[in-house]
């Protein structure tokens, strides 16, 4: 289990680092968890409640019945066990923005049972991480503590949409892993359409457990960092929590189970000293609902209704295209992305495509610090420019100038081609023209060449191409220059 | 079960309700009476027997995903005894 390259290293010894992830996916509804309030994000503050949400007294939930598949959902997508039977309890603790006292929430008997997911590490290394519950909740409500010098503002349209918290188990072994573990999940959620993923908007939040110990030796004391909200910051966390728990141990002393925050303008984490005595939860079952029974029938229908995920596309793009497993990973990564490839690639060289798209394609996009579904070169843009370089009309190496062009100005690649004259010379004797003129101009270096510099076909080479603006086509040039410089 | 004074500070703090030292000893003898009252349910066997959840044999109630409530912030606002630009406001709770 322990790799060497994810030890850290102390002054006593090499330390393992166990992580467990919890994390918290909003899930996609029109309507709140337990009332018909919309889920919609940036309203005005308070416009989104119904009295249920801000639990007036005698109000009763209803469960959405939609919330209740997407769990069932997630769960499919998983390959976790789904209960029949779950039972919602009541958590208790007292915050300015959870209106009942309680959180309405899944304990004992939790919808999802145990699942895994497949990290593809570098090297092509698989790891399997065991999933160890999801279960649904409310969210509770936003406080906004920089409105006021003395006041904490309450908005409660966050409160009672639903959440699936997701809960690994604790095999993840290093930040890196940590990292993978979260794009995967988001990834499937994504697949799924159970919930989109966005760490910024808060629509998926992230509790990492972090322990350390010696190789071979029993589980560390764990600390949990509450509400990591970006997969940058969960890594940055992770390493200086580890970093602090081992100069704690290495200094003879112990680590104390606590929830602590991150601080991302420090780099450090520190006790959230307000927590420490909020672990008492009181959960009971909520007598206001009554047991979830699912019917075996409805879970086997909305199995048959999910898309082929990540794993079994990345899967499919290596037999059915031919592409390397990572080349494949890249392409299956994003729902968005695989749909793009694919729309290319249908009818054309899946490997030329799939080196378009990764390489050209997504160059440009981080340069311009877009997302694939604002590119301005449409799949079947991209698709006309590669037909051109299939039939000869254009060499490669020109049709990465035309794609920059297309990019840019959003033309087709045909127009760009013929608007800027690089229709690639095929014509023989265009091109003996070009090599006898550079054969003329650099007799010496002809004579060189015949007396076995050999090396100096590049030179040629690229002095043809200069002449000729890039446009001849490079095999028949190769070849017709050979034959003259032989003489 | 006995409940002390420390349990039921514990309690009352979990429920933010303010109680005096004072009180606490007579407070945790009348708590343990409940509890002490309550546990002759512990007398009855239940062995193999299910939890029961309700006295209804029916399933949880369900609803559409459908916007139906919500849009009167005045209403929610109502009670709130310092409410200011739409939001409830409260002494700050700092991190």
């Amino acid at each position: 289990m322990s790799d060497e390259k994810n030890l850290i290293e102390g002054r006593t010894g090499m330390w393992e680092v166990i992580l467990g992830l919890e994390v918290h996916a909003q899930v996609i509804s029109e309507a709140k968890l337990f009332s018909g309030a919309s889920t919609k994000f940036g309203a005005d503050p308070n416009t989104q409640v119904s009295l249920v949400d801000a639990a007036f007294p005698g109000m009763l939930p209803v469960i959405n019945k939609y919330c209740v598949e997407q769990a069932v959902r997630t769960g499919l997508g998983l390959k976790a066990e789904i209960n029949l039977k779950s039972v919602f309890d009541r958590k208790n603790y007292f915050y300015a923005d959870l209106p009942a006292g309680y959180q309405i929430s899944q304990y004992s008997q939790p919808i999802v049972g145990k699942g895994t997911i497949v990290l593809d590490m570098a090297g092509g290394v698989k790891r399997h991480i065991g999933i160890t519950r999801l279960h649904l909740e409310q969210d509770a409500g936003k406080s906004l503590h920089d409105q006021h010098p003395t006041k904490s503002y309450i908005d409660l349209n966050r409160s009672g949409v639903a959440l699936m918290e997701i809960v690994s188990e604790p095999d993840l072994r290093s930040s890196e892993e940590a990292a993978a573990y979260l794009k995967k999940l988001r990834s499937i959620l994504r697949y799924l359409g159970t919930c989109d993923g966005n760490m910024e908007e808060g629509s998926m939040r992230c509790d990492v457990n972090v322990s350390v110990r010696k190789v071979g030796d029993p589980l560390g004391t764990r600390c949990e960092i509450k509400n990591v909200n970006s997969i940058r910051y969960v890594q940055q966390a992770i390493e200086h929590e580890a970093r602090r728990q081992i100069e704690i141990l290495e200094e003879g002393g112990s680590i104390r189970q606590e929830t602590r925050l991150y601080d991302p303008s420090k780099g450090e984490t520190r006790s959230m000293r307000s927590k420490e005595q909020a672990h008492d939860y009181r959960y009971f079952p909520d007598p206001d609902l009554l047991p979830l029974v699912l019917d075996p029938n409805w879970v086997s229908e909305i199995k048959a209704t999910l898309p082929e995920l990540p794993d079994e596309k990345r899967a499919r793009f290596i037999s059915q295209y031919g592409l390397s497993d990572y080349d494949a990973g890249v392409l299956s990564g994003e729902k968005e992305i695989a749909e793009y490839y694919e729309t290319v690639a249908k009818g054309r060289d899946p490997k030329l495509v799939a080196n378009w798209v990764s390489s050209e394609l997504f160059g440009q996009l981080n340069k311009v610090g877009k997302w694939i579904t604002d590119s301005p070169v449409s799949a079947d843009a991209l698709g006309g420019l590669i037909d051109l370089i299939a039939d000869n009309t254009i060499s490669g190496r020109i049709a990465k100038d035309v794609f920059a062009a297309m990019f840019e100005t959003g033309k087709p690649a045909k127009q760009i081609v013929e608007e800027k004259g690089l229709r690639q010379v095929t014509d023989t004797g265009a091109i003996d023209a070009a090599i006898d003129e550079i054969m003329a101009k650099n007799a010496d270096k002809v004579a060189e060449y015949r007396g076995g510099k050999d090396k100096l076909l590049g030179f040629f080479v690229g002095q043809v191409m200069k002449a000729t603006g890039g446009k001849a086509n490079p095999a028949l040039l190769n070849e017709r220059l050979k034959a003259k410089l032989a003489g | 079960m006995s409940l002390d004074s420390k349990t039921v500070a514990h309690i009352a703090m979990l429920a933010r309700i303010k109680v005096p030292e004072a009180e606490l000893a007579a407070l945790a003898k009348e708590l343990s009476g409940i509890m002490t009252w309550i546990e002759q349910l512990n007398e009855v066997d239940t062995t193999g027997v299910e939890p029961m959840t309700g006295v209804l044999h029916r399933n949880l109630p369900q609803r559409e995903d459908k916007i139906t409530d919500g849009g009167y912030p005045d209403k929610i606002l109502m009670n709130a005894p310092d409410a200011a630009h739409g939001f409830f406001t409260v002494p700050k709770v700092v991190e």
